[in-house]
């Protein structure tokens, strides 16, 4: 772990001129309480808060007229860099942020989507490397897992303990691309769990979405409509159930990205309540927007609403996840960044707990004495359309374009300096600093140790089955591979894995064509405790 | 005649049973009488006790139309008291002169070919014609023109079987599962001939005497393993052994399932199952098919199977990794293929990748005992695998057969997308209705591994009341037994590693009052709704219905007289089974079988046994099931997506740099979707294509953007953006 030295040294470049501010008058709000407060903030952290605080002179004095003070928001899920298909977003890190900074969240975590067979450190550093210029906006990373091996495994320890990366994507969609199997998430699931990083599942059926894209393609269905019909929501929740399982079973706490229909989010409700340790991201589409726009007769608007999974065409999703967002089933709110942006009226919502399940917490998400000084000023009447054209992103397409928003930012405060007020964005390029995140962290974590400690499992102890043991009579006549002359080429074959199961037949199959009689000898029927090898028996 | 006979004679060898064109495809609609399952035309008439359908005379006025019609155009008639669909000719051949009730024209027929000119041979005192009296006098060398006719009630095996008895069960309470009633029911020739008070029989005729008890229909088990051989050992109870353990609790039906190994011929494999079993079976049986490796080339035998062999079930594994397990793709389209060919699918429910993991997990922890096999196949990995099989089959609009349920989330699993319409079934099985799974604890070797099956027996003590409750309201359907017996001695292969021990547990005797004990002596559910559960229902599903499955004029002869007060302590000592180990020891159930009549014999009675090998026969099963097609079909035309007309995209096209990464194949694989759909009957889907494809073709220059832009999946064709 880094130190926090260290730490400020990373972007001190573009730290150089740290501000010392008074925000006065308004309600600060946290997660657990909200007060009125004055925030007095030196060298980009937050060095007081309370009444008639004792400050020097010459501090610039913001007045926040009652208005909400809040930590500024953690966007979870952006993807600035992500190629898809060999086609760039067509927001990269500088303009990416500053939107997200003129919608007030404060922190962006990006995913890094290596290809498979690329090497995860490398392509770490390359994002690391962009952004740190790019950025106007503190960032951390998560790393996407486009493949599981051997070496990946290195990559990853190095990667948690001296990069600060605690939070790993994997597929269970991309089939043929990113997608991994149950038994390899199993493992992945296993070995993050013993980093203590934070599993984000990308939670989509790849192999039925794959059967239907080819039935959709066959029926003519080329156009945008085809997305949504050929991931319906059934696939997401299904994959969130089996993620969830898999969870389980290895007891890992597990990350949904991207909670995009109701169903998806009601098996993420039902999980928790059976005290699963699982965490669900809407994003900023699925809240606020429906799925109909896939039938827009416009190709290109149409064609902006393309997401996976894709946005639920029931028009009362948005309402649903916000119930659930409510309530605390859901928890996090990423915006999945993905050649659009906005964030502007609903990213706030779940600062805390994002900088919680990411271990930023309480550097990130809070506004207390040591915290960085991310701060946003809400002005909760305020109310704005959103289009294409005011907005700070690079894209035409506003998916929310139209849309009316209550309560926006003020003024936005990012290490302690002001980057947005009243409309005017003043962000320097490449002032945002990496933030490491540390391994196990508390919130997803705790629960994991004790159910680990709890969770062990014993056999029975007892005396030696003496018994007689079945002499196994090769009469495998159904068993005999015959291989048909239809089996087609794309058939699945069997790995070549051991397994005990085949291992044991093919072991059987052996003895018959050796010689029968070698069967009815000791090695089976031994009486001594019947203590033969009995793998071999088949 | 004999030529019409003949033609006759031919077109009935064609359908193997009575019954069997009972289905959807049956060329007439169905009358609707007195229920939506109802397909027994007249079985209304007969449960509201109309018996005057039934008597003599109106069979002799339907033989009288039986007989013109054959002459006319040698058509097959349509009859009554058997339903749509069917020649239904009533062979009985008791003497007229013991009833002439209501005789007017006082000229009894040839009561097999039904010749009203019998009269005119002045020598035929019987009232039968010649050939007739050559009939009844001695059976064994009937003529052709008569055996045709008593074909059509049994299969070719039949001449092999013994002739039925002649049977009245008199005194009983009739179940079915819609209502109850008091009636006597006369039995001939292996089905039912005539239901009603005061029947008006032949004499000489055997009497069971049900009085107090209940008659219902011999159950129908919908999954036993009698012949499928685990790890190289066969099932130490075989198809004698278990149809006769079958038959003593009550089941009179049983539907094995074929297990074919990966690379071999579904054929091949059917043919050697139903020959073993039509040499050693005791009762009827029919036959699912389990289905280890999926792919394409599979599709020809399926047809043959579905079309020509009478399979309309095939189960795919979701366990068992690198054997039998089939991925989710493999699963999508055998579904699509099954529904296609109208036949339903089942699945062997738990995540194979994780148990596989976690047995290699348990295993390196000095877990070996069969306390792993719980351990290492967790509730949760089967209510997984139940809902990822709901989620595909709910993709593919195939019904779906969820085999072995046993646990509560499982189940739950099921209910609630059944509340949510999918067509999907459930099964609870014996073991999983009457014990838990504590006794994998057990510090004796021999008792815990008899529990072993997959998915395992749960822990939690409450799943049997809990699974009773949703079999009760519904929300699980069928009981089965999952009968796979194997001896300790087998078991004991893997006694050092709980992963080779075979799997399965016994159940095939106790079904019945299993069920009766914990669901209907408990009030939980009544004595209709146990025979849905345990033999209609089944039947219905898989489309044996009403031949099996329902007390009714014209269905088999597959008759058991219930007797709810007797009680009866199930042990290894007494069952009549192989295996030395019961997982039920010690169990005390209600409800007995006291009599149990197979095919129109007895074959229990007073406790005693009296059946012969290999007098089973197989019953086919016709495609398209109605219980669980029609809302298929009826989805299959909704579900046609429809793309959006839209005008040519001509804005710009980012370019797509060629990268060396792999490119999912699927998107731009823009041929046909599967060849196999072309081959098939008709395809809804398919139907929707040419009506899409029409719009399409109005739009030609979005076609020519296709081709220019980036071939290798661009933005044209978006699949996918994350």
């Amino acid at each position: 772990m880094l130190l926090p030295g260290t730490l400020h040294r990373g972007g001190g470049c573009g730290h150089m001129v740290s501000e010392r501010l008074l925000i006065k008058g308004g309600r600060v709000v946290n997660d657990d309480q909200s007060l009125y407060a004055d925030v007095y903030i030196e060298d980009g952290l937050i060095k007081q808060v309370g009444e008639n605080l004792v400050v020097p002179g010459g501090v610039k004095v913001i007045e926040a007229n009652g208005r909400m003070v809040i930590p500024g928001g953690i966007d979870v899920n952006t993807c600035f860099m992500k190629p898809y298909l060999g086609t760039q977003p067509v927001d990269d890190f500088l303009q990416g942020t500053k939107a997200a900074l003129a919608g007030g969240t404060t922190m962006i975590i990006d995913h890094v989507t290596p290809q498979p067979g690329d090497s995860l450190l490398e392509a770490f550093e390359h994002w690391q490397e962009a952004a740190d210029k790019k950025a106007c906006c503190d960032y951390s990373l998560h790393v996407d897992i486009p493949q599981w091996n051997e070496t990946v495994k290195d990559e990853l320890e190095l990667l948690v303990q001296e990069k600060g990366v605690n939070s790993f994507q994997v597929y269970m969609a991309y089939k043929d691309l990113y997608q991994m199997s149950d038994s390899l998430l199993y493992e992945a699931l296993s070995f993050l769990k013993q980093l203590g990083a934070v599993v984000l599942v990308h939670a989509e059926n790849g192999d039925l979405i794959a059967q239907e894209q080819r039935k959709i393609l066959g029926m003519g269905i080329t156009g945008p409509e085809g997305h949504p019909l050929s991931r319906p929501e059934e696939l997401e929740a299904e994959a969130v159930f089996r993620a969830i399982t898999l969870g389980n079973r290895v007891n890992c706490p597990v990350y949904i990205t991207k909670v995009m229909s109701k169903s998806a989010a009601d098996t993420i409700t039902q999980a928790r309540r059976k005290g699963s340790v699982v965490f669900g991201e809407p994003i900023t589409a699925s809240l606020a927007t429906d799925g109909s726009h896939y039938w827009s007769k416009n190709w290109a608007k149409a064609a902006a609403y393309v997401t996976s999974p894709p946005l639920s065409p029931d028009p009362t999703t948005p309402d649903h996840l916000h119930t659930l967002l409510a309530c605390g089933d859901l928890q996090v709110v990423g915006s999945a960044h993905c050649a659009y942006k906005n964030g502007f009226c609903l990213g706030q919502v779940t600062s805390t707990n994002a900088a919680k399940i990411f271990n930023l917490y309480p550097r990130k998400g809070r506004i207390a004495v040591g915290s960085d000084a991310d701060i946003v000023i809400w002005d909760p009447d305020s109310s704005k359309t959103i289009t294409a054209k005011l907005q700070q992103s690079a894209s035409e397409y506003n998916i929310f374009e139209g849309l009316e928003c209550r309560g926006g930012p003020v003024l936005v405060l990012s290490q302690g300096r002001v980057v947005y007020e009243e409309g005017k964005l003043q962000a320097q390029q490449g002032t945002g600093r990496f933030i490491p995140c540390k391994p196990f962290p508390d919130y997803a974590y705790q629960r994991i140790k004790f159910r680990n400690q709890v969770k062990v499992k014993q056999g029975v102890t007892r005396g030696m089955y003496d018994g007689p043991v079945y002499d196994v009579i090769p009469t495998p006549k159904y068993i005999t591979p015959a291989p048909s002359a239809k089996t087609s080429p794309t058939s699945h074959q069997p790995p070549p894995i051991r397994n005990l199961h085949q291992s044991n037949f093919s072991l059987s199959g052996a003895q018959i064509d050796d010689n029968v009689p070698r069967r009815s000898g000791h090695r089976i029927v031994a009486p001594p405790g019947g203590r033969s090898n009995i793998t071999s028996l088949g | 005649m004999s030529e019409r006979g003949r033609e006759r004679c031919s077109q009935e060898d064609d359908c193997t049973s009575l019954l069997s064109r009972l289905g959807s495809d049956s060329p007439r609609p169905r009358m609707k009488y007195g229920g939506m399952f109802c397909s027994v035309e007249g079985a209304f008439e007969n449960k509201t006790l109309n018996f005057e359908s039934f008597s003599p005379q109106t069979q002799r006025r339907r033989a009288t139309r039986t007989r013109i019609d054959a002459h006319d155009g040698g058509e097959v008639l349509r009859g009554g008291g058997g339903g749509g669909g069917q020649t239904v000719v009533f062979p009985s051949g008791h003497t007229w002169e013991n009833h002439g009730k209501g005789e007017k024209t006082g000229s009894p027929l040839c009561v097999y070919c039904r010749e009203r000119d019998v009269r005119s041979d002045s020598n035929n005192k019987s009232g039968l014609c010649v050939r007739a009296r050559v009939c009844v006098r001695g059976r064994a060398d009937q003529s052709a023109d008569h055996r045709s006719i008593r074909m059509s009630f049994q299969n070719k095996k039949s001449s092999a079987r013994p002739a039925g008895d002649r049977l009245i069960i008199k005194g009983g309470k009739i179940v079915n599962d819609d209502q109850s009633f008091y009636a006597d029911i006369y039995v001939e020739d292996g089905s039912i001939k005539q239901i009603g008070e005061n029947l008006i029989v032949p004499s000489g005729v055997r009497t069971v005497d049900a009085y107090g008890q209940l008659v219902i229909p011999g159950g129908v088990d919908a999954n036993t393993n009698l012949l499928a051989p685990q790890k190289g050992l066969n099932p130490a109870d075989d198809f004698y052994q278990g149809t006769r353990a079958a038959l003593c609790g009550g089941t009179t039906t049983i539907m094995d399932h074929v297990l074919v190994e990966p690379g071999t011929s579904l054929l091949s494999v059917f043919d050697q199952w139903r020959e073993t079993a039509e040499q050693r079976a005791c009762c009827d049986f029919s036959l699912h098919l389990d289905i280890t490796r999926w792919h394409e080339g599979l599709y020809e035998e399926l047809e043959t199977l579905v079309k020509d062999k009478g399979v309309n079930s095939f189960l795919f594994f979701m366990a068992y990794k690198d054997k039998y397990q089939s991925s989710d793709s493999q699963l999508y389209e055998a579904f699509g293929v099954l529904r296609d060919l109208g036949a339903i699918a089942q699945v062997h429910a738990e995540n194979g990748d994780i148990i596989d993991e976690e047995q290699k997990k348990l295993l390196s922890l000095g877990i070996t005992g069969p306390e792993g096999h719980v351990l290492s196949h967790p509730e949760e990995v089967e209510t997984e695998a139940v809902y990822r099989a709901i989620t595909i089959a709910k993709q593919a609009n195939c019904p779906l057969y969820v085999t072995k349920v046993m646990s509560k989330s499982a189940a739950d699993t099921i209910a609630k997308s059944r509340k949510k319409g999918m067509v999907v079934y459930g099964e609870p099985i014996t073991a999983s209705l009457a014990t838990d799974g504590s006794k994998y604890w057990s510090k004796d070797w021999a008792t815990a591994a008899a529990f072993v099956m997959s998915p395992p027996l749960n822990p939690d003590p409450s799943t049997p009341q809990y699974l009773t409750s949703l079999l009760a309201c519904g929300d699980l359907q069928v009981t089965s037994s999952a009968h796979a017996s194997f001896s300790t001695a087998q078991k004991a292969i893997g006694k050092d590693d709980f992963t080779l021990i075979p799997e399965g547990t016994n159940g095939i005797e106790e079904r019945m009052s299993v069920v009766w004990d914990r669901a209907v002596s408990t009030g939980k559910m009544d004595e209709n709704e146990f025979v849905a559960v345990t033999s209609t229902n089944a039947a219905k599903l898989f489309n044996i219905y009403p031949r099996k499955g329902r007390i009714a004029v014209g269905s088999d002869a597959d008759i058991v007289v219930w007797n709810p007060k007797e009680t009866r302590t199930v042990s290894a000592k007494t069952h009549n089974l192989t295996v030395e180990v019961n997982i039920l020891e010690g169990l005390e159930f209600r409800g007995v079988a006291s009599v149990v009549i197979s095919g129109g014999r007895v074959v229990l009675e007073d406790r005693k046994l009296n059946m012969s090998e290999g007098s089973g026969r197989f019953v086919p099963r016709k495609a398209f099931p109605d219980a669980v097609y029609k809302r298929i079909r009826a989805r299959s035309k909704m579900a046609e997506a429809r793309g959006v007309p839209r005008g040519n995209y001509d804005g710009p096209v980012h370019d797509v740099i060629s990268m060396t990464k792999s490119v999912p194949p699927t998107p731009t694989s823009r041929g046909p979707p599967c060849p196999k759909t072309q081959t098939g009957p008709r395809n809804l889907h398919q139907s929707g294509f040419t009506l899409a494809g029409a719009q399409i073709d109005d739009h030609i220059p979005r076609r020519s953007a296709q081709r220019i832009v980036a071939p290798p999946g661009g933005r044209s064709n978006i699949t996918s953006l994350s």
